[in-house]
């Protein structure tokens, strides 16, 4: 306390310069941290403040990009984009939104619960993101919101593109469809931005799924300056989009439309390829399905119907079809014969039967004493199970896998199956037991477990008629491959397409004669049994047509193919589910099929012959097809279409 | 001062420097005004300009008077503030709104404005008052404390948390700058630093919430952070030059909000850069280092706390000011003095200033005499 007393002016001083001095060094101490502040603002982060100032200044209006364009390989659309009419509301410049919404809904009829979803989408929206009143509209209701547009402020009537497929059904398989990306699409590709806006389709299926990335494009758009309250301020420059790439097949348009046509209401796919470079022509898998359809957007009724229809629409035959192969495998199981030193000259008596332990296996008709070449010619059976049963499995499953059953091919497509060809190690892996020589019979002429798939039975059929391994190609490029040659002596191959060309000279196959001059096909049916037939059959009267049973227990019908016999161009081939004999669906099919490539007119005239027969055109089938499912369903029949 | 045989006596003696630099203030202020209107004087710049011409005349007059006559003022006055805000305070309660305001026709004033530079006055005068050696004692604080705490509660109350908080640091300096001991800032210091979590407590929801989005601005990017991140977008994105006079488009697109009152350095720094933010910030310092000096250089006690309690006031407007646009203290409404848009601040520290002015005029003359 006395220290304070003696507290004097003199004092009081100093402790004021000594106070001021504080004061003013703490002043100048913050002065210091604010321009440190203002310094770490402005130029260390500068980038990051100048990003987030754009993206508050601008805005995209996005414009969708036009979709690639897929092509055949003569350059013919297969799907292309039409534009189509749609009509937008753009938040932002909205000013009566219940007036506005009131008005289209009498100009386009909207139903209540569209009404219902426009106000929804009107509400939760962000001032620039355009709401979706309708798509494909016609073109009366386009031009009556465009001549009342002044009245309409905040409404966009525009064009945009739908995917159009000119080839319809024909295609559908191959192709797939496109449609409106779901929220679990939108979630995989890190919630693009580009999937949310209206219009926007994105590959489903096929070519147009697994394609998507290529077909795609980039969205560009009108980009805007808007206020913190999503008013516009001003247009700046357009970012232009860019529009995805063309994707050329190596499918031949117009042949593949012919054989999806050809095969009818049949069940079932073809395939044809060039046997030099593995293009595949054409590979229709029927019935199919009308991509256009999913392009709008697919009624619940057409899914049910595509879904319910027993024989799979919504399948793609050519990949993902399994079938034994039957007879077919038996040009491939002489050309591994041959290799195995089986001398072709070498004869088995056919008696129709063949026992072996306690059971019988069967022939389908009494052959006598066969050679090779007979046997291929005639579809004897019982020549490949002894001979088959002689040389032993070892010797001719790994040529039958090298010539493309059961193989793995590359193609453009998320889902494809495979089939097997069975051997000793396969049956160890699979069941678990040791190979029987049942097992080889079985195999010998295609069944028991042998599983394939239309491509893999027409790769078969090229290789058989290059030599080469031909692989199969979809996607279009230039230059022939040079595939590896067959690990088959050249007289053998020689042997086996001569045979093959006896199937159709005067074998099983005469039906696949082409009717011309200069041409000669070879060929080799198939017919592959779906029951097991039992012996009370055989013994009552023998085995029951396949007219006589119900389709689904009905044998499949198969056909191999190559053209011309002496200097092989193309190969084909098809698998008709529950067509019964190859000889009698298949093979006239192919036919067909293989003249379109040298003589269109005579094949157009077939074809129509055979719609003829059948119904009429495909499209007319389609459309009965639907209408009678809808009354069989209680559904009012659809409206009849302008387009 | 200006030497010359052509200028007249009183105006040669007028602080040229001052007055050019606040003036040079001002016209930024103005001239971003003008740009946060989206380049028109209306409605901003050209009431500002006139407002600030008005005070600056007042201010310039201010500055004959004498050191007497203000401290005869300084009790009356902080006495008819003190009635003014508990009018007010009664008013807006009757009124059942918060009526901080009197209207003057052009400039709606807010008494707690007067209080700023009162405050200074007050406690200038309290400790001339006393003895020197009291100054180590309870008479020197107590006192002190209440002249401080009374309208600070009373502005508080009204609530304006940005002015209460304001007037205490300006009282407290004075305090400090009078030679309180150390102990009687660093005690209380501590206990306040305990007393935080229970004065949040207290806080209005939307003042904790201030204090809450301050720390974490984006916790709430399109709420009550928004404003914070929206600063900060404004001046960073500027860079060292600036976007270009009128081409800042966070304030010109309404992003930034109060791109014209408390975040007009947002708004200005956008368009100047840094070169232009620091280049007001070294401006602010001259004016404050002029005030300090006056403070430095005056003779009697009542002048030196006077000149260095509203230096100070200047200073914390500006600090506190540029600490919230720039994301380092809670938007608690405090403009940046000459440059916001608004009377009131311009009005407070142009009083400031010719107070100031006059205490250095009192030292010329006087300093000539001797």
């Amino acid at each position: 306390m006395k220290m304070e007393r003696r507290f004097n002016s003199v004092h009081q001083t100093i402790t004021f310069s000594r106070r001021m001095a504080i004061t003013a060094g703490a002043q100048a101490a913050i002065g210091a941290v604010l321009l440190g502040r203002l310094s770490w603002l402005s130029v260390a982060q500068n980038q990051k403040y100048q990003l987030m100032s754009e993206s508050n200044r601008v805005q995209l209006i996005p414009v969708p990009p036009r979709r690639g364009w897929i092509l055949d390989r003569n350059g013919k659309p297969i799907a292309i984009n039409r534009s189509s009419f749609r009509v937008d509301i753009i938040p932002q410049q909205l000013t009566d939104a219940s007036g506005v919404v009131a008005q289209l809904t009498s100009i386009m009829k909207l139903p209540p619960d569209e009404v219902e979803r426009i106000t929804r989408e009107l509400k939760e929206s962000r001032g620039f993101q355009p709401v979706s009143v309708a798509e494909n509209i016609p073109y009366e209701q386009y031009a009556a919101i465009t001549v009342r547009l002044p009245d309409l402020a905040g409404v966009s009537a525009s064009r945009g593109f739908t995917r159009y497929y000119p080839a319809a059904s024909a295609v559908g398989q191959l192709i797939g469809y496109v449609g409106t990306a779901n929220a679990k699409e939108y979630e995989k590709e890190d919630k693009n931005p580009l999937l949310l806006i209206p219009g926007v389709k994105i590959g489903k299926e096929g070519l147009e799924k697994t394609l998507e990335m290529r077909l795609r494009g980039e969205p560009g758009g009108q980009r805007v300056e808007v206020t913190a309250r999503g008013k516009l301020v001003k247009e700046l420059d357009p970012k232009p989009d860019r529009s995805g790439h063309s994707v050329q097949l190596t499918i031949d348009s117009d042949l593949h439309t012919f054989a999806a046509r050809r095969i009818g209401d049949h069940s079932g796919s073809v395939v044809v390829l060039d046997v030099h470079t593995g293009d595949i022509l054409a590979m229709p898998s029927m019935p199919s399905f009308d991509p256009n359809a999913f392009s709008d957007g697919i009624s619940s009724n057409e899914w049910k119907m595509l879904s319910q229809d027993d024989h799979l629409p919504l399948v793609d035959k050519v990949l993902e079809g399994l079938y034994p192969s039957g007879s077919t495998i038996k040009p491939l199981m002489a050309l591994a014969l041959l290799k195995a030193g089986v001398d072709p000259s070498r004869k088995v008596v056919c008696n129709r039967a063949y026992p072996l332990g306690n059971h019988v296996f069967h022939c389908d008709a009494r052959h006598g004493p066969v050679n090779l070449e007979d046997a291929v010619i005639r579809s004897c059976d019982i020549y490949f199970y002894d001979t088959c049963r002689r040389v032993g499995v070892e010797a001719f499953a790994p040529l039958i896998k090298e010539m493309g059953f059961g193989q793995k091919f590359d193609m453009p497509f998320d889902f494809q199956r495979y089939g097997t060809v069975p051997d000793p190690d396969w049956m160890r892996r699979k069941y678990h037991r040791d190979w029987q020589t049942y097992d080889t019979i079985n195999m010998s002429i295609g069944q028991g477990n042998v599983l394939i798939n239309p491509l893999q039975l027409a790769v078969a059929a090229a290789r058989v008629a290059s030599g080469r391994h031909v692989v199969p190609r979809l996607l279009r490029e230039r230059g022939t491959p040079n595939f590896a040659p067959i690990d088959a002596p050249a007289e053998h191959l020689e042997f086996v397409r001569r045979a093959m060309g006896g199937v159709v000279q005067r074998g099983t196959a005469a039906a696949a004669k082409l009717p011309l001059d200069t041409v000669q096909m070879a060929g080799k049916t198939g017919t592959a049994q779906v029951r097991r037939i039992t012996m009370a059959e055989r013994n009552s009267g023998g085995v029951r047509s396949n007219e006589s049973l119900a389709w689904r227990m009905r044998d499949h019908s198969l056909f191999m193919a190559f053209a011309p016999v002496e200097n092989p161009r193309y190969a084909a081939a098809t698998i008709i589910e529950h067509g019964g004999f190859g000889a009698q669906v298949a093979a006239p099919l192919i036919r067909d099929t293989m003249l379109y490539l040298f003589d269109k007119q005579k094949a157009l005239a077939n074809l129509a012959a055979f719609e003829e027969s059948i119904g009429g055109s495909l499209e007319a089938r389609v459309a009965r097809k639907a209408a009678a499912w809808r009354s069989a369903n209680g559904l009012p029949p659809l409206p009849v279409s302008s387009t | 001062m200006i030497t010359s045989a052509i200028i007249p006596q009183p105006l040669a003696k007028l602080p040229w420097r001052l007055i050019f630099l606040i003036g040079g203030i001002a016209t930024i202020g103005i001239m971003t005004l003008y740009s946060a209107a989206g380049g028109a004087i209306q409605p901003w710049a050209l009431k500002q300009a006139i407002t600030f011409m008005v005070f600056l005349a007042i201010a310039v007059a201010m500055s004959w008077t004498k050191e007497s006559t203000i401290k005869s003022v300084a009790f009356p006055l902080y006495a008819a503030v003190i009635v003014m805000l508990v009018f007010v305070e009664a008013l807006g309660f009757v009124g059942k709104g918060a009526q901080r305001w009197l209207d003057l026709g052009f400039i709606r004033l807010q008494p707690s404005e007067f209080m700023k530079p009162g405050i200074v006055l007050v406690l200038a005068r309290f400790y001339e008052l006393l003895p020197a050696g009291d100054i180590r004692s309870w008479r020197a604080i107590w006192p002190a404390a209440a002249l401080i705490g009374l309208p600070a509660g009373l502005i508080i109350l009204q609530p304006d948390l940005g002015t209460a908080l304001m007037i205490t640091f300006i009282g407290v300096t004075v305090m400090f700058i009078a030679g309180v001991p150390l102990r009687v800032f660093l005690i209380p210091g501590g206990a306040l630093a305990v007393a935080i979590p229970l004065v949040y407590q207290l806080l209005h929801g939307y003042q904790r919430k201030r204090i809450d989005i301050f720390l974490d601005p984006e916790s709430d990017p399109l709420g009550a952070g928004y404003h914070i991140t929206q600063s900060k977008i404004a001046i960073g994105s500027g860079g060292i030059f600036g976007k270009g006079y009128l081409n800042g488009s966070q304030s010109h697109l309404d992003y930034l909000p109060e791109g014209h009152t408390d975040f007009v350095f947002a708004t200005m720094v956008e368009e100047w850069g840094l070169l232009g933010g620091a280049l007001l910030i070294f401006a602010f310092a001259f004016v404050i280092r002029w005030g300090m000096r006056v403070a430095n250089n005056a003779r009697s006690r009542f002048a030196q706390l006077t000149a260095a309690g509203l230096s100070a006031t200047i200073f914390f407007y500006v600090a506190i000011n540029l600490m919230m646009v720039m994301g380092l203290a809670p938007v608690v409404g405090v403009p940046l003095p000459l440059v916001s848009f608004g009377g009131s601040a311009v009005m407070t520290v142009m009083l400031c200033l010719g107070i100031l002015m006059a205490l250095e005029r009192q030292q010329r003359t006087t300093s000539r005499l001797l």
